[in-house]
């Protein structure tokens, strides 16, 4: 184990990839030399050579299509979107092609090796454009996984399973972290499933959902509540597609209600998704309406970031709210 | 046929055209003490407008001097320069109407000045407060100005391209004898949006002017890892249209190409597209270092280039101006910037009403009751919000 933040976890996991599959290339917009406007690459260059990483033209487009054309001849591909706010103009790419290349093609050719990294979310001053948690655009699409950790452990781990799935990944990694989370990290290599949400802590009278970034905020949230006297069970769902209804529903059956809390604009937002299953797997266990905090349905804006965002206070008083229901 | 091939020729044995074929010179008219080449056709200028373009480059250089400035002290979370591009940005606004729409890319502060932008409505707009034209919702540097037919700035690069074609179009339509511009790098030229952009300028015969900005770098990204033909310019021949390759730290070059350009658009509603090649001095933003991908040696030598220096000096070799008249006037934006920032920081920002304005032409029942709920929650935690919770 090794202190670090979640930068350096995701520059690990990269470095021990790379070492593992010698078909593994990584490419981006400034991801060569400089590695990476975050420096989630550095070193990589230096480490694997100049044609196993590199910096492409400034294409989204081009990215996630040339990542297809290379993952549908056997390749690993690792992309990087410089920003999840840009990965619309791949959208096409993405959409139609990477998650239906198996499919259409009855399994002839698959580009299950391809996983796309991009930073994701707000609270860093960023604006419209620096901000978005984009992540429901493609849990709508059949054929693509999606990931998002919350600290360096879950990051290595959970890319290290993103790379080597057979099925393409999008891997977004809250931002705001990358350099304010720090923790311990197991040494060498290691997975974590996809697929399959964690209990972070065990409680008895509400079960507080959420993912990346928004896991930090539900955990403030929580131990105010704790304080007040209510217990909470904390989940990190870790894959939002395919995402783990069973954890989910065994959760909520003992706790008998649902908080899911995320970034991204309520309207359309992946708590919708969840609500939906999970009032239909719970009707009976449940004893308040399933409670959703989440971004307003507005362009993430700058200076009123504070109030948009769905903090530590507003899912504290949904917690409350809720369980007086 | 219109699309039949330009020439007849025929060979007979295989021979491939590669970017050595397309021999495409560089327009330069200013030497670098200031004198014009001796055969270099002006462009058309005056002294008045010599000293507004001069003036627009005092201001911009001490706008990004102290705007950095105040970055680093924390005051402003973001700011990118334009510094060492004054002529391209400046040069080929000042050879445009009043009324031809600018679509920039996010550097080209100085064509919204040459047009009228107040020192005041730049800092509203850097301090999010509650006179800044976008509403205090983007980033610094992402101004815009109905007033002065600057479409707002987005960050999403190479989109205001086709935009910038569709515009134009539109121009065309109503009658108007107008232009649209459109700023990119040649980092933003290697999108899907730029090539589907002049394409459709070309074909459709949309009076668009495409102006790159070719400063070397995207990012860290040297222009060798972002293209390997003849720069941009060839790509507007390929298109199919009118294209001219410039000196970018030649205020006068870039004057003169963008004047003809405009003249060419306009008979022939058709698209010219310009290459400035010019140098990125500063650091690609606030948030960038360079010295992690390129030498002080280069930058240093591209220092000898300065594009402001170069026009001054032709400035004071035609007596129009001084060493003193330049002192003062940097002197004296100096003093206008620092008082302007004083002002602007200290306005309170927006009423969080605003937040919900602008999503669609009204807000929608769902975000009357955000809003709603957001300011019941505010006044609860007032501590928490201190921005908004004064003034709910
Ligand atoms: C679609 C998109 N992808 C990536 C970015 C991030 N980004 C912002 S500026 C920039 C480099 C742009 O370089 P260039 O177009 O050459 O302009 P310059 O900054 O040199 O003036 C990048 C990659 C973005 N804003 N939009």
């Amino acid at each position: 184990m090794a202190q670090m933040n979640m930068l350096h976890a995701i520059n690990e996991a990269l470095s021990i990839a790379m070492t593992a599959d010698e078909r593994m290339v990584i490419f981006g917009e400034d991801v060569g030399h400089f590695g990476g406007v975050f420096r989630a690459t550095s070193g990589l260059q230096e480490q694997f050579g100049r044609d196993r990483c590199f910096n492409t033209p400034l294409t989204e487009q081009g990215i996630a299509g040339f990542a297809n054309g290379l993952a549908s001849y056997g390749m690993t591909a690792v992309a990087e979107i410089q920003f999840a706010d840009y990965i619309f103009p791949a959208f096409d790419q993405i959409v139609n092609e990477t998650a239906k290349f198996r499919y259409r093609s009855g399994n002839q050719f698959d580009v299950g090796g391809l996983t796309f990294r991009t930073p994701y979310g707000g609270g860093i001053a960023g604006g419209h454009y620096h901000s978005q948690s984009p992540e429901a655009y493609f849990t709508q699409t059949p054929g693509l996984k999606v990931v998002i950790p919350r600290n360096p452990e879950q990051a290595k781990g959970l890319l290290l399973a993103s790379i080597r799935d057979p099925n393409p990944v999008i891997f977004f990694e809250p931002k705001r972290l990358y350099r304010a989370s720090v923790g311990e990290v197991p040494a060498g290599d290691y997975i974590i499933e996809l697929g399959k949400a964690q209990v972070i802590k065990q409680g008895s009278d509400i079960t507080v959902l959420a993912w990346g970034a928004q896991m930090e905020v539900v955990e403030k949230a929580c131990e105010r509540a704790e304080k007040e006297g209510i217990s909470c069970e904390i989940i990190d769902l870790r894959t939002i597609s395919p995402w783990d209804v069973e954890t989910i529903a065994k959760s909520v059956t003992k706790t008998g209600r649902l908080l899911i809390n995320h970034e991204a604009p309520l309207t359309g937002g992946f708590a919708g998704e969840i609500a939906a299953t999970i009032q239909q797997e719970c009707f009976l266990s449940l004893e308040s309406p399933i409670n959703r905090v989440c971004g307003l349905d507005t362009p993430y804006p700058l200076i009123h970031e504070k109030e948009y965002m769905p903090d530590e206070l507003k899912t504290f008083e949904a917690i409350k709210a809720t369980v007086a229901y | 046929m219109s699309n039949a091939p330009l020439t007849n020729e025929t060979v007979h044995r295989v021979s491939f055209l590669d970017k050595a074929s397309l021999h495409i010179p560089i327009l330069r008219i200013l030497q670098a003490d200031g004198t014009t080449y001796e055969n270099a056709v002006l462009p058309v200028i005056d002294k008045a407008l010599a000293d507004k373009i001069f003036d627009t480059c005092v201001f911009t250089r001490v706008l990004d001097e102290r705007m950095l400035g105040a970055q680093r002290q924390g005051r402003i979370s973001f700011y990118m320069t334009c510094t060492g591009e004054e002529a391209s940005i400046i040069g080929s606004t000042a050879a445009l109407d009043k009324d031809d729409v600018i679509l920039a890319q996010y550097r080209e502060h100085a064509s919204l000045r040459y047009r009228g932008f107040t020192t005041e409505q730049f800092m509203n707009q850097m301090f999010s407060n509650e006179k800044d034209l976008g509403k205090g919702r983007q980033m610094p540097i992402h101004y815009g100005s109905r007033e002065l037919n600057y479409q707002t700035i987005s960050s999403p690069l190479a989109t205001q391209i086709p935009q910038a074609t569709g515009v134009a179009y539109g121009m065309k339509l109503q009658g108007k004898r107008n232009v649209a511009i459109c700023y990119f790098g040649e980092g933003a030229a290697s999108e899907g949006d730029f090539h589907a952009g002049l394409n459709m300028a070309a074909v459709l015969k949309s009076p668009t002017i495409f102006f790159c900005r070719n400063n070397g770098y995207a990012i860290s990204t040297p222009t060798e890892e972002q293209y390997a033909g003849n720069g941009i310019a060839s790509r507007g021949v390929g298109y199919g249209m009118h294209t001219i390759r410039v000196d970018g730290n030649d205020m006068l070059a870039v004057l003169a190409a963008t004047q003809q350009a405009r003249a060419h658009a306009l008979e022939h509603n058709a698209p010219v597209l310009i290459e400035a090649m010019t140098y990125r001095l500063g650091a690609h933003s606030s948030s960038d270092d360079p010295s992690g991908y390129r030498s002080k040696e280069e930058e240093a030598k591209w220092q000898q280039h300065d594009p402001v220096k170069r026009f001054k000096l032709w400035m004071v070799n035609k007596d129009w101006l001084t060493e003193a008249d330049e002192a003062k006037l940097f002197e004296r934006y100096r003093e206008e910037v620092l008082a302007a920032v004083k002002v602007a920081e200290k306005l309170p920002i927006p009423k969080l009403d605003e937040i919900i304005e602008d999503v669609l032409d009204k807000p929608t029942p769902a975000l009357r009751k955000q809003l709603k709920e957001l300011k019941e929650h505010i006044s609860k935690y007032p501590k928490a919000y201190p921005k908004s919770a004064g003034r709910l």
